[in-house]
């Protein structure tokens, strides 16, 4: 104890940090909440809500009939076609950029290497690209590809693969962040390369929450399929949008329906997955 | 040859580590660093393994400056040293063969090191290293599964397995039970012996660094106090070295027997 007046309370240098960033929360809420209008109660009011009582009402009973079920099934291959192969495309374009853009397999710890100013370099325009890639909305991809590859599924796919490629590698190089980078450091102190030291020190750590979110992300991207079907983009979305454009109440319920079976379909994977890996 | 003069380090923050040490240790020594918690051992040791660059002075380990060295040579030059961590850097959910396999990543290619991933690439070598340290029973359990000695001693299997040229062992023991970590280090000093690899152990308890090796050095406040053959060493030089903690730290955390020591305070635990 350097203080002479023992009689000093110590006081959590944390307090005033953690005060900050409520204040900034409730700074930043505030004027959201006003610049959108947003109030509950406008759902409530009758003159609302008789509308939508109606549109709710078509939807019963859901289109059962065999040919619109063979129908509904092919559209829903489709979609899951387009988010596994989007997603398998997104992991491909974000693993290794990731990999370059991730600080925790920096060597400048423990002496740079000659090559350092230009791993630096790399690692800036990296980062642009991640974020030029996930800035841009997939649905604006979407209809930029239906320009250049024509209706149907593959445009689908090249929206989601550029979209969640952008996302998984902002979000892959998190996770590497914020696993212990001390396993890591450790393998290249006794002369493993970057990604040897990668493959043994931060992937153990960081593999479930990887494949958790990755999954995540395809549950998201079937439903941001049905979205870019409303353009063109083929799947489950391109058929809901025949059903509400001739005002097919029963059809777009049975496509809802199975929407939600997908979805449950993507959290038990995610759940499974998890246990296997736990 | 490992040498040292001048050399200081001053850590983030402004706070001075190491304050000019200067030591020279030859190929084959088996040296032990003791001194009060925070003295500076586990800097020294670091910036022994080229894991951290000293802020002045000059340092040569295994007869090159690594700091004048390219990226590569320096990566061979940390392959040639094993560093024993004092809380072992394994990833939890890694399994204990992989975790002794990633000790030779520094001389392995990347493909094997992809490979070993699918399956491991020596299981009979790391058993064995296991084997010594009595763990071979462990082999594929998960790191996370172990206890704290038990992962201490992983930790020490890896070096072992890596066989550098130079082991720099921080604390090695410092999670193991009297017996335990006595073994331990006489698995250490016996590898040392056998192989012809320098050895020096950052140790805590007095007695097991006087039991184990011919060479020790004092460190206190980031200095050199003494540098002594093991039979030169008096209690009145073990007493200054630790006047500030008011006891002698050992492994059983009972006072050593040196008449001259007072004890003014019951051992910390720390």
């Amino acid at each position: 104890m350097r203080l002479a007046g023992a009689a000093i309370r110590p006081r959590d240098p944390a307090a005033l940090p953690r005060l900050a960033l409520v204040v900034v929360a409730v700074a930043v809420l505030w004027p959201a909440l006003r610049l959108t209008e947003f109030d509950p109660a406008t759902l409530l009011d009758p003159a609302n809500a008789r509308p939508m009582g109606r549109l709710l009402a078509q939807f019963l009973p859901p289109d059962v009939s065999l040919e619109f079920l063979a129908l509904v099934g092919r559209s829903t291959l489709e979609t899951l076609a387009i988010a596994t192969l989007g997603t398998a495309l997104a992991f491909a374009i974000a693993f290794p950029l990731s990999l370059v853009t991730t600080m925790s397999l920096s060597l400048s710890a423990i002496g740079p290497a000659r090559d350092a100013p230009l791993r630096r370099m790399l690692r800036y325009p990296a980062r642009l690209a991640l974020i030029v890639l996930r800035a841009i909305p997939e649905l604006v991809w979407a209809l930029l590809f239906v320009r250049a590859v024509g209706l149907g599924p593959s445009a689908g796919v090249l929206a989601l693969a550029i979209t969640y490629g952008g996302m998984l590698g902002k979000v892959y190089a998190e996770i590497y962040e914020s696993a212990s980078n001390r396993p890591a450091r450790a393998l290249m102190e006794a002369g493993a390369g970057r990604l040897q030291a990668f493959l043994y020190g931060v992937l153990p750590a960081a593999l479930p929450e990887m494949l958790s979110y990755t999954i995540y992300r395809w549950e998201c991207a079937v439903r941001a399929s049905v979205i870019m079907g409303f353009v063109g983009a083929g799947g489950l979305g391109q058929q809901l949008e025949l059903s509400f454009r001739m005002l097919n109440g029963a059809e777009a319920c049975t496509i809802l329906a199975t929407f939600l079976l997908l979805v449950l379909l993507a959290d038990a994977l995610s759940a499974l997955s998890r246990r296997l890996l736990a | 040859m490992l040498q040292a003069r001048g050399l200081t380090l001053v850590r983030a923050g402004g706070r001075r580590a190491l304050g000019g040490i200067g030591l020279s240790i030859r190929p084959g020594e088996r040296v032990a660093v003791i001194g009060p918690s925070g003295a500076g051992k586990t800097s020294l040791l670091r910036v022994f393994a080229t894991a951290l660059r000293p802020s002045g002075g000059a340092v040569e380990v295994l007869g090159a400056n690594p700091w004048t060295l390219g990226g590569a040579a320096r990566r061979r030059l940390r392959s040639r040293v094993g560093l024993i961590h004092q809380t072992p850097p394994l990833p939890p959910r890694q399994r204990v063969v992989t975790a002794v396999l990633a000790g030779r990543l520094g001389g392995w290619s990347l493909a094997r090191a992809v490979v070993s991933l699918a399956y491991p690439s020596d299981i009979a070598g790391a058993r064995e290293a296991l084997a010594r340290l009595d763990l071979a029973d462990r082999l594929f359990d998960r790191c996370d599964r172990l206890s704290g000695g038990q992962a201490q001693r992983v930790g020490i299997a890896r070096v072992l397995y890596q066989r550098p040229e130079m082991v720099l062992a921080d604390e090695p023991v410092s999670a193991l039970d009297p017996a335990l970590a006595n073994h331990t280090v006489g698995v250490l000093v016996a590898e040392a012996l056998a192989r012809g690899n320098t050895l020096i152990a950052s140790l805590h308890a007095v007695d097991l660094a006087l039991a184990h090796f011919p060479r020790i050095v004092g460190l206190r406040d980031g200095r050199v106090l003494f540098d002594l053959p093991t039979a030169d060493v008096n209690g009145a030089q073990l007493e200054t070295l630790y006047s500030q903690e008011g006891y002698l730290p050992t492994q059983h955390g009972k006072p050593f027997a040196l008449p001259e020591l007072k004890l003014p305070e019951p051992p910390r635990c720390d």
